[in-house]
């Protein structure tokens, strides 16, 4: 265990530093000049722009020649000092995106969560039941293939404009004094329930119609037969190939968790979330470096963690894993 | 089987536990996001400002019928209030907090409004300013010549400070009690200077002289201490919110009190956000633009029935607010030619674009671009002897002199600039019947930005040229020389070089505002220099996008009101600069306030 353990932290490690130098360059290969752009907005006779320039390239590092300036993004990052946002200038890159990531945390984890719960069992009971076959796969196929913007507008529409039930924008009523209360946070989840139900809806398409092909695999498999042969119930053996199915499930439920901190940028968008999708999207179209640096970091650790969580719980669930660990085959 | 469903039960009873777990973990996540933006804006200045900052700490929320709610003018988080950061100031930071010397009329005659001064007067190259008595800052000192000298001394000193420019030509100011004599060196640049008086802000110099010159743009000043009418009192990540100060000088001296005491400015949205939080009666005070407005103002049968207001009841809806023109490179073949600038001035027809992409909320331009404000400016014999109107037949007259060779050529918006997305399709359809082949391209703003500083485009839209008071900056935007290999400044994007007009245009900068005999012959020769070489072709002015909800507030800035004609609008250099309070001030609560 502790071989497999150290092997993983290594092969881990090795891609975190690849994960970050990838995230620092293709920022820096990208052409246009952002002082310049930020500088625009400002329009500077010569003399005040040469000057202005200087301060911010100097704030920025861009002055600095690459190498070094790699080497600086490296020492900022292990310190925490992620630096200065262009697009919000000057505010901390690391204060934007701790502001943004609760409310990208609280609308995705429960939907990716939920969905893949409800969405498994529909999948599941999809496989043995023509009559829910029938409905749950072309459900499924309608949800999944729904594009988020879509399905935001729409839901916005009829649930804010037409029916006036819940709120269509923002994370809180403006007006709201941010406070640990009743009122408060009533009101952040009135604004939470349509962007996390656009995201929850897409997501359970996937989910059952992903799970419904596995148990039917699983159910026309090998072993199921051979249980069946030996007389086993249909309970147990839909058990068996439900645990079976449940394996690719979970990983793709691991990958969907690591990039969660990526936000989802066009339902935070369509509702004016001010999550870290909605960060994303501002950071790409301002050229904002080193915003964009900041977002990046945190989805390469997501990625990275939830893909070692899964490893060890593969380890649990899967014996095969076990039993490969252990210089056996399976 | 019993084993089983024992089994089963368990780990049902097991699922539904983890559910309630993910629920609950939720909650918990959003109650530490209402820790987080708590926290953030915990870091106000809640005490210590003014005496009545406690009240309206204990509140949840600020109270409906006492607040207005505004929006369509701040794009990323509030987090400077630091008037020198003009690029991202948060709004109200020059307007409500930070307060010029004078304000900027341009609905009445283009005149000036005293502010913080009393009154300026020139004498020979020297301006006199005398600072207004009893204005307090909102640390309860009162505001002196002192600190109006050091405002325009910081501009002349630090480099850094984005009104440098306008006092080059100031070579000292000095304070006497609330008298400044602010003394030129040679010929005073009467234009830009006039600039520096409603643009720029007075800062309080116990407090900036304490800014490092180098930190003048990075220093956040989330704690400001202005003059003007309202207090920073909370912010977080998608609002900030501004209570009344009770100190403001503009009450007893005006006459001017606010029917609100709060003031919260909420982040922008998409346009359908904005358009359904306006119509809903979330906000107030909308400066959006928000595509078929037009619709909801003329609505229900022309009754207006969605309570929608805007500064005129009929198109184009709008005060204009700048000028969109067709930007040639005109460092490039084909558009080096004025023939082929001219094709293209006759082929375009404005008015479709009006009407088929705006629905009439803009109008269309003046050959001349300049502003309807500028009016009294426009020289009429020289638009009727060169200026241009749609008519393909001459455009291709003019085309077949211009050397064009049928090469393709890009037209270049913003992506996600929907109106004038539509606008090049428009244009692009318009050169294509008369046998210009132009491709619309939508690079991000940021591209696009890199493209017009660097020479490095076809055709653009652009909108460099703003309200003004005069239209020397106008010219300036058209006609500043040198270029160099990035024009960094937003000014002569079109690289268009004539020393003759620049001379002009300089010429008018050093001539006293009083003298307007001099200053009409300069600009009318500049307009008709303008018209023969179309360096660039102006198309349709954009508005100064406003439209109201009259739900909670009423009386909003109209053209036909008798007690609210003031610029309708929040924006950087609205606010602050034009007579945005005036409108603020003069808004009435609706009569009978639904909930």
């Amino acid at each position: 265990m502790r071989r497999y353990l150290s092997r993983k932290v290594l092969t881990y490690l090795l891609a975190f530093v690849v994960g970050v130098t990838i995230d620092w360059g293709i920022p820096h290969l990208m052409p246009g000049d952002p002082v310049q752009l930020y500088l625009s907005n400002f329009s500077l006779k010569p003399a005040g722009y040469a000057a202005m320039y200087k301060m911010m390239s100097q704030a920025f590092g861009t002055n600095l020649p690459l190498w070094d300036q790699y080497l600086h993004y490296w020492r900022g990052l292990l310190t925490g000092n992620w630096g200065l946002s262009f697009w919000d200038f000057p505010a901390q890159v690391s204060t934007l995106i701790f502001q943004a990531l609760p409310y990208t945390l609280a609308l995705l984890v429960p939907a990716i969560t939920l969905s893949y719960m409800l969405g498994n069992r529909l999948g599941a009971a999809a496989a043995r039941r023509k009559v829910l076959d029938n409905s749950v796969l072309p459900g499924g196929y309608v949800l999944q293939a729904m594009p988020y913007p879509w399905l935001a507008l729409a839901l916005a529409f009829l649930f804010g404009e037409v029916w006036h039930v819940f709120p269509v924008s923002g994370p809180y009523d403006p007006g709201l004094i941010p406070a640990f209360s009743w009122t408060f946070i009533s009101s952040l989840l009135y604004h939470w329930f349509l962007p996390f139900f656009t995201v929850f809806l897409v997501s359970l398409g996937g989910w059952a119609i992903g799970m419904r092909n596995l148990v039917i695999y699983e159910l026309e498999n090998d072993s199921s037969r051979y249980l069946r042969a030996l007389g086993a119930s249909e309970r147990m053996i839909r058990r068996y190939a439900y645990r079976n199915a449940s394996l690719p499930q979970l990983s793709g439920l691991a990958l969907a968790l690591g990039v969660v901190v990526g936000g989802n940028i066009v339902t935070e968008y369509a509702f004016s979330y001010p999550g870290l999708g909605h960060l994303i999207f501002e950071a790409i179209s301002n050229e904002d470096f080193f915003l964009l640096q900041g977002i990046f970091i945190f989805i390469i650790i997501g990625v990275l963690v939830a893909n070692f969580i899964i490893d060890i719980v593969f380890v649990i669930t899967d014996p095969r894993t076990r039993l490969g660990m252990q210089g056996g085959s399976a | 089987m019993n084993r089983d469903t024992k089994a089963m039960k368990t780990r049902q009873a097991g699922r539904r536990a983890a559910r309630w777990g993910i629920a609950a973990a939720a909650v918990l996540i959003l109650a530490s996001a209402s820790a987080c933006t708590s926290s953030s804006s915990s870091s106000t200045p809640k005490t210590g400002t003014s005496p009545t900052s406690s009240s309206s700490a204990t509140l949840a929320g600020y109270p409906r019928a006492q607040t207005i709610y505004t929006s369509g003018t701040m794009y990323s988080p509030p987090t400077t209030w630091n008037p020198f950061n003009v690029g991202n100031y948060a709004t109200g930071a020059q307007g409500l907090i930070y307060e010029p010397l004078f304000l900027f009329d341009p609905i009445h005659n283009n005149s000036y409004m005293p502010w913080l001064a009393t009154s300026g007067t020139w004498s020979g190259s020297t301006y006199t300013i005398h600072v207004r008595d009893n204005v307090k800052w909102s640390n309860g000192t009162p505001l002196t010549g002192a600190d109006v000298a050091y405002s325009i001394n910081l501009a002349r000193t630090n480099a850094l400070d984005p009104y440098h420019a306008n006092v080059a030509s100031v070579s000292s100011a000095t304070a006497n009690g609330n008298t400044v004599t602010v003394v030129f060196s040679g010929a005073p640049a009467y234009s830009e200077f006039q600039d520096f008086l409603w643009e720029a802000p007075i800062v309080n110099q116990a407090i900036w002289s304490k800014v490092p010159a180098a930190q003048l743009i990075t220093f956040a000043d989330n704690h400001p201490v202005g003059t003007g009418p309202m207090l920073l009192d909370t912010y977080s990540a998608t609002q900030e919110a501004y209570k009344l100060n009770p100190g403001w000088w503009g009450t007893p001296q005006l006459g001017l009190s606010f029917k609100f005491k709060y003031l919260v400015d909420v982040l922008n949205g998409s346009n359908n956000v904005e358009l359904a939080a306006l119509s809903a009666g979330q906000i107030d005070w909308s400066n959006n633009f928000l595509p078929g407005i037009n619709q909801l103002v003329s609505g229900l049968g022309g009754a207006g029935g969605y309570g929608i207001s805007t500064f005129y009841k009929n198109s184009p809806y709008m005060l204009s607010a700048n000028t969109a023109w067709l930007e040639p490179n005109t460092s490039k073949a084909p558009m080096s030619n004025v023939n082929f600038r001219k094709a293209m001035a006759y082929a375009i027809n404005p008015a479709q674009i009006v009407s088929a992409v705006y629905g009439g909320i803009v109008k269309a331009a003046n050959p001349t671009g300049l502003l309807p404000t500028l009016n009294s400016y426009i020289d009429s014999s020289a638009v009727s002897q060169y200026g241009f109107s749609y008519n393909p037949t001459l455009a291709k007259q003019y085309l077949a002199k211009s050397g064009y060779t049928g090469q393709n050529l890009t037209l270049e918006v913003p992506q996600g600039w929907t109106d004038w997305m539509a606008a090049i399709q428009v244009i692009t359809s318009d050169l294509q019947a008369v046998g210009i082949h132009v491709t619309p391209t939508y690079p991000q703003y940021s591209a696009r930005q890199n493209d017009l500083i660097s020479g490095n485009y076809d055709l653009a839209i652009d909108n460099n040229a703003q309200l003004d008071s005069s239209p020397w900056s106008y010219f300036q935007r058209v006609y500043q020389l040198p270029i160099a290999a990035q024009q960094t400044a937003q000014l002569n994007w079109e690289r268009f070089t004539s020393q003759t007009d620049w001379n002009l245009v300089q010429q008018a900068g050093t001539t006293p505002l009083t003298d307007t005999a001099k200053l009409t012959s300069i600009y009318n020769q500049l307009q008709s220099d303008f018209l023969q070489q179309l360096p660039e072709i102006p198309l349709w002015y954009n508005g100064a996008w406003f439209q109201g909800n009259n739900q909670y507030w009423t009386n909003y800035p109209s053209s036909n009101s008798t007690s609210n004609q003031w610029t309708p609008v929040m924006w950087r250099n609205y606010l602050g600069a034009m007579t945005s309070i005036y409108a603020l001030a003069n808004l009435k609560p609706a009569p009978a306030p639904s909930s």
